[in-house]
């Protein structure tokens, strides 16, 4: 720590960031534009401007500029000196001579840097007489909308996609005040992290298009934090909804998940919530007509009492993508010997292996973001792009960690974005990326290894035997692999923090069991190395603690056993199992009830479909793949038919009387519930404050102080206004009613302060800039490794994969856009998804004549056009998983081809 | 027989008479202020709105009877009455017109001080027990106006009485036939009419109301025809306070013979209502010290010495 | 004293003077074109809408009574999708008017907006919408703005220079 004077004041601060960043985290306001707190400073907007005065007896002092200067130890400054106030408002005023008369129309008005800093710096006239450049927009894509007019020329953009997210097919043109940011030529942007442009530039260059299709200012959007359900990782989110639509999905900081940014499956794929497929009220299959019509909620709970009357036995199918609170609710309602996981046996298999294997220990499990500080990464199978897309952004950082020590050595800042760039080049940590298919992480990779999934745990497993002789030997390997081994092995011991990645893609338990050898190796050599599992579903990880038994064995168990009523919450059994299976699942079933948000093939074969709220409509707890508990809240009320699942299961028992005489109607007793049963989950209780929590008597407001039209929006339909929904669950109003301060970060549903209506206000949220918010960051795991364990290796090692004369190994090729179930219902997602196809070797598809091939799969017939690829291991074909075109095949599998 | 019916009559007309003035009070002050003011007033209700009153009765009696339940009820209810008793009371003395009058007591301008300050009852009981901080405040400002300015109202009367030597009004009215005593008593005359407004609580000494600073004051939280009360009395008190000064110093019925006495008496008693509504249109509030220094070190001493020397001529001359 | 004999000599006198009062509804009274009464949208001189939908009056307004809804057309062009203003809340403060950037929305000097039933005060857009350009003649927000619409490309707005051709290797 070390002592500095701003203004006069002594502060005494940290000397590890740089002088803007200190400035900030203490609280002062200071304009910048260019420097970002995950970018660093290059000095080029110049707004950030300090007076610094040389020693005590200094009157007059230098400007300088704030973001590329050390903070030293007796260093005296000033923010507010009139020179450099003067200084501000003239480059401000410059920034601005070609910024367009756009605000109404700007997307941005209202959240915009540009405007703050604008207005903090004090220019407010125009006086520049001149003609305005101008530029022609790009298409950028279903997702960012483009408005060059409305550059500053701060460089963000460029240094976010290229430099942080690894994009190539965007840069800077031009010079002087021409430069333009954008593509070579229109086109789509490649990078699944186009979307966190529309945070980064200040102005509105670059602005959400999903949101500009429904387009409302940030203070008339009712937020609630949220997490995101489209992947594994759980990144933090903020859900904004108006007139009941979700309207836009934002990054909600978490300095332990997902930083500042979101990938653009989180960002954009929420519309399936405001979709025309949406189970808005309930419905019962017509007796005479044989179509599901709607009823009214009390033909809900007579159904379920005609069931409860007769004594039956229930069957519950539970889901990866709901609640650990609505899986325990029907696991409740059901009782636990008659409740399954919603997931294939192979899938649930998998992450209970992953779940074991990071409960074991010995290696420590990274958060997301702390994988960034990993300076030596090994890929086993997982396409991380397209599977945990942002752990991609992590993994890039890590990439930078070895080469980091050179500027480190010679005394360079860390922070001093530019200095660091010439010093690394193109040094890049040691990072191998041993996967069937290609990834988007090749081209930082020091080795790229392509092999079936046998095959890549078999050189892991080899991996991990060179590390420590006690693990079991492969044998039967290449001179090039062995060669492989020993690099890998090399750069793993002589790493300060070497990274294991996995993940349950490949679907190959061989894969985490090598995982977890390496770890426990390098553990022996006295490394202490990190493991990072990824897992299918958002919830996967919860659903796997509460329930071990999976979708197949149900049906084993509905066919064998005397079952009449099913009951499924929130899943697709047509997306989990083949189709054939599911259709004997249902047939045996008189009853089948399904709660779901959306209409599809499960849907088709209820009885009765009970409408349930998607994650933007209930209150729930997801537990992701390192283990950590995160709770998301309802962000609006969608009216008095949909109810979340747990809610509707609790009415249900509490009417039959089955509940064990526990009250189960708000989200604390389900909490409380959960608890009771599953002492090992108690960390859910204390995630959040409870529903009872006031901050001076008052709620936390989901609405801005601005929010408007209030007496306005429902008067179309009655004048009189309605009475605002309320809250029995969270300690969050539905109104703009309560404390409009900084919330405990469990409840931050904004970022804004006074004077910071873009999304930069973060800073005010955190201890300090670029740190946990204030209070810790939320969310906590529910287990952690065991540090000291002494688990043994796992010995099972996999025969070499063969390739066979007529059968093809299939295995599944996973998609950012199109693998997701829910987020391919936004046309933007939907219209980056591929078609179909089949992916083979380059060679092995020159056997085959036309453009198309026969696929003989699960004793059906499809024809898919072929993809080729001189990388993929030949003997095997990639299918694309998910696709809505595409039906659920087992996999992996043998396949026939013929064409 | 005739003797008690014709009383009757009296007091009967007396109280029809006063009531139905006060309640055309209401209409005719509007319409004077609006005047004053370059506006119209209520002229939409009946002709000249003068079914307006008819339509503010018709309002206030079927207003929510509301009483607030931090009020002690039953002192609540009852204080309003005390002021339109007492006054009606009062005018039992004024003489209308020779016979016309309900009791010519010897005592009569007695009568009418006592009566007049049992008004304070009403303001004092009507603020304590509204349980309000501006309803109290109101009632003490109004206990001691009332009392403080009664002190003088008295004393500036005994000049008239030393000069017709009798209390009684019919007495005063006669002898005032060669001189009316608004002459002899002019400072007697001034003196009593500002007690008179400080009395009856008009503007610009209506202090204990102040509607800019205490909110309506003592009757703050009446409403309904409690209110009603208050204002009947208020309008009431006008009315008494100007035929005491049309009795007192204008030679009451008295006047030239083309009209007859009792309209005489009538014209008069108007215009001091006229006056009285002339000060509220155009006089400030002034501030309670300011009120109450008048009261006691100017007005006070001026009323003695108009006593004095009122009954040092008197002996000088009569003597 | 005198003062106050003054005063009230002075009042009154104002018996003779004349009555300011206007016999409404006989008489109307003269309203100044300023006149913060109903609420309409006014067009653009080229005869388009002119609210741009940027929902600043219904930020500014203090009693919330202005909802709306913001659509693009398929030149690029911001307009209403709906544009609801609840007149029983509205105070006709013309804090409205004050936040219009476009000078859409104007209050006009019509007061009589008396109806027997308050949902009937519940105006939409097509109740609000004039063909006129209101009390601002020449105003058009596009012509200034850098947005490009149907018949207004880049670098066609006032004070703009023509598009840069970033192919171009001219310094």
């Amino acid at each position: 720590m070390v002592k500095i004077t701003i203004d006069g004041n002594v502060y005494e601060v940290d000397p590890k960031d740089n002088l803007l960043q200190t400035i900030l985290s203490l609280g002062l306001d200071l304009p910048y534009f260019c420097w970002h707190p995950a970018l660093g400073s290059v000095g080029s907007c110049r707004q950030c401007a300090v007076k610094k005065y040389s020693g005590e007896d200094d009157q007059k002092g230098r400007i300088v500029m704030a973001c590329m200067e050390p903070v030293v130890d007796g260093m005296r400054i000033s923010v507010n000196a009139p020179e450099v106030k003067d200084f501000r408002a003239n480059i401000i005023e410059l920034l601005m001579t070609n910024h367009p008369h756009d605000c109404p129309v700007c997307d941005e008005g209202g959240e915009c840097h540009l405007q703050d800093v604008t207005l903090m710096s004090g220019h407010n006239y125009r006086r520049f007489d001149f003609n305005k450049r101008t530029h022609n927009n790009q298409y950028l894509g279903p997702f960012i909308n483009h408005e060059m007019n409305r550059c500053i020329q701060c460089y963000r953009c460029v240094r976010f996609y290229r430099e942080y997210a690894g994009g190539r097919d965007f840069n800077v043109f031009a010079s002087r005040n021409r430069v333009f940011f954008g593509r070579y030529e229109d086109g789509v942007l490649e990078s699944e992290f186009s979307g966190n442009l529309a945070e980064v530039c200040p102005t509105g260059v670059f602005t959400d298009k999903t949101y500009k299709q429904h387009f409302t200012r940030k203070w008339d959007l009712t937020t609630a934090p949220s997490i995101c359900h489209n992947c594994s990782l759980g990144c933090n989110i903020i859900a904004g909804e108006r007139y009941g639509t979700i309207r836009r999905i934002a990054s909600r900081y978490n300095g332990k998940v997902n930083g500042y940014f979101i990938c653009d499956r989180g960002r954009f794929g929420y519309e399936y919530v405001n979709s025309d497929q949406r189970i808005r009220e309930p419905l019962r299959r017509g007796q005479a007509s044989g179509r599901l019509e709607p009823v009214d909620r009390e033909t809900v709970f007579n159904y379920f009492k005609k069931i409860f009357d007769k004594k039956p036995r229930l069957l519950g199918i539970g889901s990866p993508k709901a609640s650990l609170e609505s899986n325990h609710a029907l696991q409740m309602l059901v009782g636990k010997e008659n409740f399954f996981a919603g997931v294939s046996a192979v899938e649930h298999q998998l992450t209970l292996k992953a779940i074991q294997i990071l409960k074991e220990g010995p290696a420590k499990v990274p958060s997301l973001r702390e994988t960034e500080k990993a300076d030596t990464v090994l890929i086993l199978g997982e396409d991380v792009t397209n599977t945990a897309p942002m752990l991609t952004l992590s993994l890039r950082q890590a990439s930078r960690q070895k080469p980091m020590e050179l500027p480190i050595k010679m005394n360079v800042p860390t922070w001093h974005e530019m200095a660091v760039l010439e010093l690394m080049q193109d040094e890049r940590s040691p990072f191998f990326v041993l996967t069937p298919t290609e990834t988007k992480l090749d081209d930082i990779a020091t080795a790229v290894y392509r092999n079936a999934p046998d095959n890549i745990a078999r050189l892991a497993h080899a991996v991990a035997h060179y590390i420590d002789s006690a693990a079991p030997e492969v044998k039967n390997l290449t001179e090039e692999e062995t060669e492989l081994v020993k690099q890998i092995a090399e750069n793993l011991l002589s790493a300060k923090q070497p990274l294991i990645v996995s993940g349950t893609s490949c679907l190959n338990e061989s894969l985490l069991e090598a995982a977890a050898n390496i770890t426990r190796a390098l553990k022996k050599r006295q490394k202490s190395p990190w493991i990072f599992l990824t897992v299918p579903e958002a919830n996967s990880v919860g659903l796997a603690l509460l329930d071990e038994k999976n979708l197949n064995q149900a049906i084993e168990k509905a066919l064998s056993d005397t079952y009449e009523t099913l009951i499924i919450l929130e899943n697709d059994l047509y997306r989990r199992i083949e189709e054939d299976k599911a259709n004997k699942l249902f047939d045996a079933f008189k009853h089948v009830i399904v709660l779901h948000y959306l209409h599809n093939s499960t849907t088709d074969k209820a009885n009765l479909v009970v409408p349930v709220g998607p994650f933007t409509e209930s209150d729930g707890t997801l537990v992701n793949n390192e283990g950590r508990a995160q709770r998301f809240y309802q962000v609006f009320y969608p009216g008095d038919s949909v109810k979340e699942s747990w809610r509707w299961l609790g009415q249900i028992m509490t009417e039959h009387g089955s509940n064990a005489g526990r009250a189960l109607s708000k989200l604390d007793d389900f909490i409380e519930a959960l608890v009771q049963d599953f002492p090992e989950l108690k960390a859910v209780k204390e995630l959040a404050p409870d529903a009872d929590f006031r901050i001076a008597g008052q709620k936390i407001p989901r609405q801005s102080h601005r929010y408007s039209g209030r007496t306005s929006m429902n008067a179309n339909v009655n004048v009189s206004e309605p009475k605002p929904p309320e809250d029995e669950d969270s300690p969050m109003s539905f109104t703009m009613e309560g404390y409009q301060g900084v919330p405990p970060s469990p409840f931050i549903s904004r970022f804004w302060y006074p004077g910071w209506n873009s999304v930069q206000a973060v800073n005010k949220f955190q201890i300090e800039v670029g740190g946990a918010l204030r209070g810790g960051d939320p969310g906590l795991r529910v287990f952690e490794p065991q540090a000291d364990s002494d688990a043994p290796y796992y010995t099972r090692i996999p025969e070499p994969f063969k390739p066979q004369k007529d059968q093809w190994f299939a295995i599944p090729v996973f998609h950012i856009f199109g693998s997701d179930e829910l987020s391919i219902y936004t046309p933007g997602v939907a219209e980056l998804a591929p078609k179909p196809y089949l992916l083979l070797n380059q060679k092995d598809a020159e056997s085959f004549k036309g453009e198309k091939v026969n696929v003989l799969l699960d004793g059906k017939q499809i024809e898919l056009p072929v993809k080729t690829s001189s990388s993929f291991p030949s003997g095997m074909v990639g299918i694309p998983i998910g696709l809505p075109e595409m039906k659920i095949f087992k996999f992996p599998n043998w396949v026939k081809i013929s064409g | 027989m005739s003797e008690t019916l014709y009383y009757l009559l009296i007091i009967v007309g007396v109280l029809v008479v006063m009531l139905s003035i006060a309640a055309l009070l209401i209409w005719y002050e509007r319409r004077m202020l609006a005047l004053w003011q370059d506006r119209y007033g209520p002229n939409r209700v009946g002709p000249f709105g003068l079914m307006q009153v008819m339509a503010d009765m018709v309002k206030i009696f079927f207003k929510e009877d509301w009483i607030a339940p931090f009020a002690d009820k039953w002192v609540f209810i009852f204080a309003p009455t005390i002021i339109v008793v007492a006054v009606l009371l009062g005018f039992a003395v004024v003489p209308f017109a020779p016979g016309i009058v309900v009791a010519d007591m010897n005592i009569g301008l007695l009568f009418f001080l006592a009566m007049s300050s049992l008004g304070a009852y009403s303001i004092l009981l009507g603020g304590i027990s509204s349980n309000n901080k501006y309803s109290l405040l109101g009632s003490l400002r109004g206990a001691a106006q009332v009392i403080s300015y009664e002190v003088f109202m008295g004393i500036s009367l005994m000049g008239v009485v030393i000069l017709s030597d009798s209390f009684s009004l019919v007495k005063i009215v006669e002898a005032q036939k060669n001189m009316w005593f608004v002459i002899p008593q002019f400072i007697g005359f001034v003196i009593f009419f500002m007690a008179g407004v400080a009395e009856t609580h008009r503007a610009p000494f209506d202090l204990p109301e102040a509607e800019s600073e205490l909110v309506a004051g003592f009757h703050s939280e009446y409403s309904g025809m409690k209110f009603g009360m208050f204002f009947v009395g208020e309008y009431l008190g006008i009315t008494l306070i100007s035929a005491m000064i049309a009795t007192f110093f204008f030679g009451g019925w008295l006047g030239p013979s083309f009209l007859p006495p009792i309209v005489w008496f009538f014209i008069k008693t108007f215009a001091f209502i006229t006056l009285f509504i002339l000060l509220r249109a155009s006089l400030p509030r002034p501030r309670y010290d300011q009120l109450m220094s008048l009261g006691w070190k100017i007005l006070l001493p001026l009323s003695l010495l108009n006593l004095l020397a009122t009954a040092a001529i008197k002996l000088a001359i009569g003597g | 004293m005198f003062s106050i004999l003054r005063s009230l000599w002075l009042t009154f006198l104002h018996t003779f003077h004349k009555r300011f009062t206007i016999q409404y509804p006989e008489e109307k009274a003269k309203l100044p074109a300023r006149w913060r009464g109903r609420i309409v949208l006014t067009r653009d001189p080229d005869g388009a809408e002119r609210c741009v939908a940027c929902y600043l009056c219904a930020a500014a307004c203090p009693v919330d009574c202005i909802s709306l809804q913001a659509a693009e057309d398929e030149t690029g062009r911001r307009y209403p999708e709906f544009f609801r203003i609840n007149f029983s809340r509205c105070i006709f403060c013309g804090f409205c008017e004050d936040a219009c950037p476009t000078y859409a929305i104007q209050l006009t000097p019509d007061f009589e907006l008396v109806e027997y039933d308050r949902q009937n005060l519940v105006y939409e857009k097509e109740n609000l919408l004039i063909s006129g350009p209101g009390k601002y003649h020449d105003y058009n927000f596009y012509r200034v703005a850098g947005y490009a619409v149907g018949g207004k490309g880049k670098g066609e707005a006032q004070h703009e220079d023509p598009p840069i051709d970033i192919h171009d290797l001219k310094p």
